[in-house]
């Protein structure tokens, strides 16, 4: 099977193969095939529409994990122009499972953050599989805050399985770096808009997660633990990580559902990784469009509006 | 046991006499350190809130009795108290999460795992709260999160310093994202505070990990921990299994934090409320609570 299809998507791939196999014959042979081939890129979609109409929360996830998957700086490549990146958080080191920097949004100056994987071996290994240290959240809110002093919207890119953990990241503060990021982005003094566009992963990706709009990928997730680390804890196995992804509601449409988040962008079909121009585009205009909507405020206003939407999340009866 | 061996304070008796002696301990009247295994009379260690007299092991005690040695007798009134818990996911791992919250509370006799109380502390109001461990952990989820967040608030309103003791093994799975985002909301209160120039003084005590120390736990104008506390973000069994080699001595313990810059000061539970009053006092420009003190003997 094409190793970019999913456990579940093997009837897609199975009929792919055979459109594959049909073109070459009809290549070298002088039987008239294209006939048949529509029909099969036909069904091909039909089989697509119906397997991806009716997702579990565990295949989303494994979406939201696919190696092919967009991650920051693609959507920086397809959505902005002018990217300038820039580097460290001043102190230690520079984290290159976070990046970031000032680019134009439709010729406005914005700073853009985002967590960001790496697509072969090498490249993984130097994004640490897009898992922040203290230093990746120290550069954030460094580039947060240059943001607010020359007025710059500050976009941020969601895409981390969690915060690293390591003996060197613990030894820096790793809860601090955390910390410190979600009290001052409740009150940086210009817009936040956050997407969600890979992995959702706790502390880790809430730590440039805190703004006046949070969207999501339409299969992505974002959760306070992985599946499989739930599972391993209450049900003390990492088998039942689908159970626990079904349990904790992961999935955009769900939190939508709930309320905690305002929009999900919806995705090609068969995922953002089918076709990353298409999903750049329709998350270009999700973002102008909440960009334009917070534009209208004040700064007292955007702060206030912030703050209450913090306070409101909770469920408890008194 | 005879009359002349109960008499005996803890620090005389010898490790062979309690090794033997072990099994046949009455309930209730004796306990043993969790750390060096002493024997150890009970209304002795109660004295000493819970520490150790032979190791100064601090053990771990419920929030009612840390704001009891805290604060002022009969200064202390419950805020918040009347939120309590709702299962909205309707939750169900191997068990329904409606089930662990009515089993903690019968264990705990707590509604959740924070406890808010405004108080004085040697004479200043003061607001303060404190998680209890035996309530799932001392996760955090909705109710600990409104309950710590109406705390502050109050603190601001009244311009009270604040002050939590954290113990915690972080957001409660339970809850799913609504625990995750309960670091935001807890942060951003304290963020007014701290706008405010209202101090706050997080106090980390055995264990403070997870989404509690990546949140309202680190963001302390000053970060006190418990001697042998256990603080970090990441779990050291999800740290080895990733880094796949031994933790060094001491990793994540509050003297190995305070060596690597990330707490303010280590202080010695059976300090704490003096400590803490003259740091708040000079925080808030106040007199010495210690003059107080003195002139208080003095008019007397």
């Amino acid at each position: 099977m094409n190793p970019n299809f999913l456990e579940f998507e093997r009837p897609i791939a199975e009929l792919e193969a055979k459109i594959e196999e049909l073109r070459y014959v009809g290549d070298d042979n002088d039987l008239n095939i294209s006939e048949e081939i529509q029909r099969l890129r036909a069904k091909s979609v039909s089989l697509t529409e119906q397997i991806f109409g009716n997702l579990s929360a565990w295949q989303i996830a494994q979406l939201a994990r696919h190696p092919q998957r967009p991650y920051t700086l693609d959507y920086l490549e397809e959505i902005f122009t002018e990217f300038e990146e820039l580097h460290g958080d001043r102190s230690f080191a520079d984290d290159p499972a976070i990046v970031g920097g000032m680019a134009r949004l439709e010729g406005r100056p914005v700073m853009v953050i985002g967590h960001q994987k790496g697509r072969d071996t090498r490249e993984k290994v130097r994004r640490n599989f897009g898992m922040p240290r203290p230093e990746g959240y120290r550069k954030a809110l460094r580039l947060m805050q240059m943001a607010e002093r020359f007025r710059m919207p500050v976009l941020t890119f969601i895409d981390t399985p969690g915060a690293y953990p390591g003996v060197g990241a613990e030894e820096r503060g790793q809860s601090e770096a955390i910390a410190r990021n979600l009290e001052q982005m409740a009150r940086l003094r210009t817009p936040i808009v956050c997407t969600v566009v890979g992995e959702g992963g706790s502390g880790g990706a809430l730590a440039i997660g805190v703004g006046d709009r949070v969207m999501m990928l339409g299969y992505s997730t974002y959760s306070v633990i992985s599946p499989e680390g739930c599972a391993s804890i209450l049900w003390k196995s990492a088998d039942r990580a689908q159970d626990a992804a079904e349990a904790m509601g992961i999935t955009a449409r769900r939190l939508k559902e709930l309320g905690l988040i305002d929009a999900v962008v919806a995705e090609p079909l068969g995922g953002a990784h089918r076709d990353p121009a298409a999903m750049a585009a329709s998350l270009k205009a999700h973002i102008l469009e909440q960009l334009g909507e917070l534009d209208g405020d004040d700064v007292e206003t955007l702060l206030a509006n912030r703050y209450q939407r913090l306070m409101a999340v909770g469920n408890f009866k008194e | 046991m005879s009359w002349f061996e109960k008499l005996m304070p803890s620090r005389i008796r010898t490790d062979a006499e309690e090794r033997s002696r072990n099994r046949s301990v009455p309930e209730g009247l004796w306990t043993k350190c969790g750390a060096c295994n002493a024997v150890l009379y009970r209304p002795e260690v109660e004295r000493s809130q819970e520490v150790c007299p032979k190791c100064d092991h601090h053990m771990r005690i419920p929030a009612r009795s840390r704001l009891e040695n805290l604060l002022d007798r009969g200064s202390a009134q419950e805020i918040g108290g009347q939120i309590k818990p709702v299962d909205v996911l309707r939750f169900r791992d191997s068990k329904k999460y409606k089930d662990r919250l009515s089993q903690a509370q019968k264990a705990t006799g707590e509604d959740d795992a924070l406890i808010s109380m405004r108080g004085r502390l040697r004479g200043m109001p003061v607001v303060a709260c404190a998680f209890e461990f035996e309530f799932m952990g001392g996760s955090m989820g909705s109710v600990v999160g409104e309950r710590f967040v109406r705390a502050a608030d109050l603190a601001l309103e009244e311009r009270m310093p604040f002050i939590c003791f954290s113990a915690s093994g972080g957001a409660r799975m339970q809850e799913a994202l609504f625990s995750l985002l309960q670091m935001a909301k807890t942060s951003a209160a304290l963020g007014r505070l701290r706008e405010a120039g209202v101090p706050y003084v997080s106090v980390m005590t055995d264990p403070t990990m997870g989404g509690v120390s990546a949140s309202l736990s680190m963001l302390g104008d000053i970060n006190v921990a418990e001697p042998g506390a256990l603080i970090g973000f990441a779990g050291p069994r999800v740290i080895e299994q990733t880094v796949r080699e031994t933790l060094p001595e001491g990793f994540q313990r509050a003297e190995f934090l305070l060596e690597h810059g990330v707490i303010d000061v280590i202080i010695d539970r059976r300090e704490m409320r003096d400590r803490l009053s003259r740091i708040l006092a000079m925080l808030c420009g106040e007199p010495s609570p210690e003059i107080k003190r003195l002139e208080q003997v003095d008019t007397a």
